[in-house]
């Protein structure tokens, strides 16, 4: 092994989604990073759909964001569709999704690693962790250069023993077109990891020239396409219609002709897939009542005449894939550029790792994006975000920055996983979030700008905007409270018009604010200073004034859970021996090995009183450190 | 440090133990003494003197209800178990005394404790050294906890599986809620919301009907009634002096209501019973005015809540008796096989419709325990399950938790009426559903994710 010779604060393993951000950080924090992928070619590449957000995943997006990570600017620099989902639902659950075109996500991502100071990027591919006993010194990579790093964080995607089905034919590979790595799994199974298999798939990617969009629906691109970053003042791209197709009885009968051959159906897949990304075949055989499923036909770019079936993805053999996306209206001479696959991959139980993302084995390793279990683009880069900044804050002798479930999307995402673990590949949904009317798109800077800010990763003028705005929507919130309605004519006449003459002299704004009925829409018909608040302003006062009530409610909850949540269990608590625990929480525990009360509390089948129990033996045992 | 809010809960084993006491720990306790409580002596520029007793009464905030006498002491921070305010009130032990004291906590501000909280309080504000042996016993040996939990558990697993029911209909809306926001592009129709109301109107109501069955508040208020039956030389008469002259009961002498009856009022471990003896028959003539007797005592046996049939044990059974027996109609009734000092000459399987048998010496003194014991139990332990098998409600965190289920569900109907968006309309469902939980175990995400997943056809 040639032994290179730079030293390395941080060693990312894997340049996709997760590794793009676990490299950005720490190299924006001040630490000298590498970033090793299998192919320079192949960093940032959407495996799978070409689009980043939507519902919860969008969320994380802007919460990357405001922590200052990069996944927000890169989409509106490259997105060539932005939509607002659930427009016509509260804000709380309202999420952004854009189209992206592939290959200049790709290229801008590149862009942005390579002209990024402290950050060396590197062809390679990682076989084994470099050991000295029990301690991490670097990475070992097939060309036979040894690269030595303080750190290590390992996203490695689907790649690990990557193996693609289509139909009963299978071969190894990390992506179709990419190669597995190999060698790497097994190493980490060596040192004592949980490893498992997991399965995907994606749909086959079809030549536009071949469909009849004019017998398609077409969905077009906001009017005004609202960007992810909180920074991007305007989308520039130009913005290229979706379209809508339909499977038929005739579509659902020729899957059905091939279910015999579908390594999934005969077995030949051991991996488990996602219940909530099935493939077609799946959705047909689980909902055989269903008349018909639909389909957005996205392009995967402005310059490709690829485009993408959504919701279509398979491992049927070859000659049914074509019979069946044939079967549809409008695809009646479709050809298929890349067929759809399945793919089974190996992953790591996230149950290994603190809430830190360091794993609890080895010291000064971490684990970010699909290797943890989970699946999508934006899961990813919200742990390799989280990583790349303890990572950074290892490297400078600091305290580890931990996410608590009730501020981000990604802090409920990292309990999850680190808690409870995963059985299928984990996705983000709203519903995972038992404070979601907190965590919104549109206050994630309100949530995390100000931790973004103090790690480094957010500069100065970001910053005094934020600071700004902040500023701006206090003083709003201040002034509606204590201005109050006189009920002169014109007012009396507004109220009658829009519905509410029950409204009494005096009445402050606020009260005002908080009916159903009015907005600042209608209040700035009869009040001047609205008028001039931006629309950011006007945006965050109105959702906190709405929601109100429920929120208090849930900051309540919070406070209440708060000082069980922050009990650090020490590495080493011994749980055995414990009177008044069942021998069955005992096992539990010690396999869970919960970071803190909080955690322990959320595992399945722990009750109270066994939290109460640990809690009083922490103490006792002296053992129990309250970190601040 | 943080503002915690106040709880209460029950720190004495349930059951006949001599006094009972309720824990209030938070910075609401002096407040809630000051409320529920009116001592003889005079408070301390007002406001309780720490570590000191004082006697007085229990009144309940919301009807100024006499609950009974007995001592508080309040503990102000840090020197107390919790290291926050704490106060202790102590009563009489009877199960429905301290359960009521407990209830006018709740309804004075406080919180019901989940099981293990005080503990954990005193974890969480540091308090080290008493900690470890006080809490260790506390949830172990648990007088708090684990014997609540214990003594509830069969009144839980019934009420239970009644919520299980309940549930079911709200994990399937919240699902369809849940679906609904998370897959916009999934063509999940809002409209199915709809389908759900008419469920969910059901488990409201449900969930009152369990509320009305709520026993401890009009058994405590009202007390129950006992009605004893018997031929004239039966021990009617002994019984109820044994009976009033219980060493644990409390006597106070009512006037009867009517003339022909007594009606004494003892409190059985807490539990005020009302015994009506159709003792005015005793002092009228035999034959025909004792039919009068027996009629006007049987006017009274459809409003009693059990009957004591009374029947001379060292006797052969009379058909009076068997006759009185099957005149006694839906209203339950305990054999009482009185002179059980004597050799006993009864064939009791001809009682077949009594809810047990019960042989007392009221001379000797002997069963009259048994008979105290199973009235308290027949009345508050068993109380869970109506004769028809319906679950009740009897513990004041039973009650406490279903209110809380129920006005999620009011909000909930409130907000879909007002066209509220789906997410309010979610945690409205969710704050019932976790309520719930606190007896029928949580809902879990992948449960709901389980759900949404099996019911809709979803994901791209
Ligand atoms: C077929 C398929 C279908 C998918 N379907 C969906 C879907 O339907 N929905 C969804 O949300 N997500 C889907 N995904 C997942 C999505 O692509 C990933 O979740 C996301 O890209 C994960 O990001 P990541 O950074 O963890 O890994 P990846 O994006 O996979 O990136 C891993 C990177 O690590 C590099 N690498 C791996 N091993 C080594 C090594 N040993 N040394 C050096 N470099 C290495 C690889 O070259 C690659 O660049 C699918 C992926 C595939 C392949």
């Amino acid at each position: 092994m040639h032994c290179y010779e730079t030293k390395y604060d941080v060693i990312v393993v894997g340049a996709g989604h997760a590794g793009c951000e676990a490299a950005l950080a720490p190299a924006r924090m001040g630490c000298l990073t590498l970033l090793l992928n299998m192919s320079l070619d192949g960093m940032a590449v959407m495996s799978c759909n070409p689009s980043i957000g939507g519902l919860a995943k969008g969320h994380l997006v802007r919460e990357i964001d405001a922590l200052g990570g990069e996944m927000a600017k890169n989409i509106d620099a490259t997105g060539i569709q932005f939509r607002v989902l659930n427009t016509r639902k509260g804000p709380a659950v309202r999420a952004g999704r854009a189209q992206a075109d592939k290959q200049l996500y790709r290229l801008r991502m590149k862009y942005v690693l390579e002209h990024q100071d402290n950050l060396h990027v590197k062809q390679g591919e990682v076989t084994a962790l470099y050991m000295q006993g029990d301690e991490l010194m670097g990475v070992d990579t097939r060309s036979g250069i040894r690269f030595i790093g303080r750190t290590v964080i390992l996203t490695t995607g689907t790649f690990m023993r990557g193996l693609i089905h289509i139909g009963l034919i299978n071969y190894p590979g990390g992506r179709a077109g990419d190669l597995p790595s190999a060698g790497l799994s097994d190493d980490l199974r060596g040192l004592g990891f949980d490893v498992g298999r997991l399965k995907t798939g994606t749909p086959a990617r079809l030549d536009g020239r071949t469909i009849d969009f004019s017998r398609l629906e077409a969905q077009y691109s906001d009017d005004n396409p609202v960007p992810f970053s909180f920074s991007t003042k305007r989308i520039t791209m130009p913005q290229i219609p979706c379209y809508i197709a339909y499977t038929n009885s005739k579509t659902h009968e020729i899957i059905r002709s091939g279910l015999d051959r579908s390594p999934l159906y005969s077995g030949v897949i051991e991996g488990i897939g996602p219940r909530y990304c099935p493939s077609i075949e799946d959705k047909i055989v689980r909902f055989p009542e269903k008349e018909r499923h639909q389909t957005f036909i996205e392009p995967e770019g402005l310059e490709t005449v690829e485009y993408y079936p959504s919701g279509m993805s398979s491992s049927l053999p070859i000659d049914i894939q074509i019979a069946f996306y044939r079967s549809m209206e409008g695809l009646e001479k479709v050809e298929m550029m890349r067929p759809a696959y399945g793919i089974e991959y190996d992953y790591v139980n996230p149950i290994q790792l603190h809430a830190t993302l360091e794993t609890k084995l080895i010291k000064n390793l971490f684990h970010a994006g699909q290797i943890n279990g989970t699946s999508g683009y934006e899961e990813a880069a919200g742990q390799g975000l989280l990583a790349g900044i303890n990572a950074a804050l290892r490297v400078k002798g600091k305290e580890p920055v931990r996410f608590a479930r009730h501020e981000s999307y990604i802090g409920v995402m990292v309990d999850d996983l680190v808690t409870l673990g995963v059985k299928e590949p984990y996705r983000m949904f709203t519903s995972r979030a038992e404070h979601r009317l907190l965590l919104r798109e549109d206050n994630a800077d309100i949530r995390l700008r100000d931790l973004g800010y103090r790690l480094g990763l957010v500069d100065e003028d970001t910053y005094s905007d934020f600071c700004n705005k902040k500023d701006e929507i206090n003083k709003e919130l201040e002034r509606i409270k204590v201005t109050r309605i006189g009920l002169t004519p014109v007012e009396k006449e507004w109220c009658s018009h829009h519905d509410c003459k029950d409204i009494q002299k005096g009445t402050t704004l606020d009260q005002i604010l908080r009916r159903p009925e009015i907005g600042y829409d209608q209040l700035q018909e009869i009040d001047q200073i609205s008028k001039e608040l931006t629309k950011e302003v006007r945006e965050q006062v109105e959702i906190q004034i709405k929601y109100q009530g429920y929120i208090s409610r849930q900051m309540e909850q919070i406070e209440r859970m708060r000082k069980q949540e922050e009990v650090r269990i020490p590495e080493e608590f011994d749980y055995n021996n414990i009177p008044g625990l069942t021998l069955e929480v005992q096992e539990k525990l010690k396999r869970y090995k919960p970071d803190t009360l909080g955690q322990a509390a959320r595992i399945e089948g722990i009750t109270p009183a066994a939290v109460a129990i640990v809690a009083v033996m922490l103490k006792s045992r002296g053992e129990q450190k309250v970190e601040s | 440090m943080y503002i915690l809010d106040t709880i209460a809960a029950i720190a004495t084993p349930l059951g006949a133990g001599g006094i009972g006491i309720v824990r209030v720990s938070g910075p609401d306790s002096e407040s809630i003494g000051k409320l529920i409580f009116s001592g003889s002596k005079k408070i301390i520029g007002g406001g309780f003197e720490s570590h000191r007793l004082f006697y007085g009464r229990f009144f309940h905030p919301s009807d100024g209800f006499l609950i009974d006498e007995g001592m508080l002491v309040l503990m102000r921070a840090p020197r107390s178990y919790t290291r926050e305010d704490v106060l202790e009130l102590h009563c009489h032990g009877g199960y429905l005394i301290v359960s009521k004291l407990l209830d006018a906590c709740v309804a004075a501000g406080a919180r019901l404790a989940e099981p293990g909280e005080f503990t954990r309080r005193a974890f969480l504000n540091g308090r080290i050294d008493l900690a470890q042996a006080e809490s260790i016993s506390d949830i172990i040996s648990s007088s708090t906890d684990r014997s609540l939990a214990l003594a509830q558990s069969q009144r839980e697993g019934h009420l239970s599986r009644s919520l299980a029911e309940l549930r079911s209909p709200l994990i399937d809306a919240l699902a369809l809620v849940e679906a609904y926001i998370d897959f916009p592009e999934d063509e999940v129709d809002p409209l199915v919301i709809g389908a759900v109301l008419d469920r969910i109107a059901a488990v409201r109501s449900s969930l009152q009907k369990l509320l009305d069955t709520f026993t401890t508040a009009k058994v405590l208020r009202e007390g129950v009634s006992v009605l004893l039956l018997g031929r004239p030389n039966a021990g009617k008469s002994s019984l109820l002096n044994a009976l009033t002259g219980t060493e644990r009961a409390i006597v106070s002498h009512l006037p009867g209501t009517t003339r022909d009856l007594i009606e004494e009022t003892v409190s059985l471990y807490g539990l005020p019973v009302k015994i009506i003896d159709a003792a005015g028959i005793r002092s009228h003539h035999f034959d025909s005015v004792e039919q009068e007797g027996v009629r006007r005592a049987l006017d009274k046996v459809g409003s009693a809540d059990l009957i004591l049939l009374l029947i001379d044990g060292s006797k052969p059974v009379l058909n009076e008796d068997l006759e009185l027996a099957s005149n006694l109609g839906k209203t339950p009734y305990l054999l009482v096989l009185t002179k059980s000092d004597l050799p006993h000459m009864v064939d009791t399987a001809k009682f077949e419709n009594a809810i047990g048998i019960c042989p007392v010496s009221a001379k000797q003194a002997v069963g009259i325990n048994d008979l105290t014991m199973f009235i308290y139990d027949y009345f508050v332990s068993s109380s869970v399950v109506s004769s028809d098998g319906v679950a009740l409600v009897s513990t004041v965190r039973h009650r406490d938790i279903l209110l809380r289920a129920f006005s999620s569900l009011e909000r909930f109907s409130y907000n879909q009426l007002i066209n509220s968006p789906p997410e309010l309309l979610s945690l409205d469902l969710r704050e019932a559903l976790s309520a719930l939980g606190e007896i029928t175990g949580e809902t879990t995400a992948d449960e709901l994710l389980d759900l949404i997943f099996s019911s809709f056809c979803i994901g791209k």
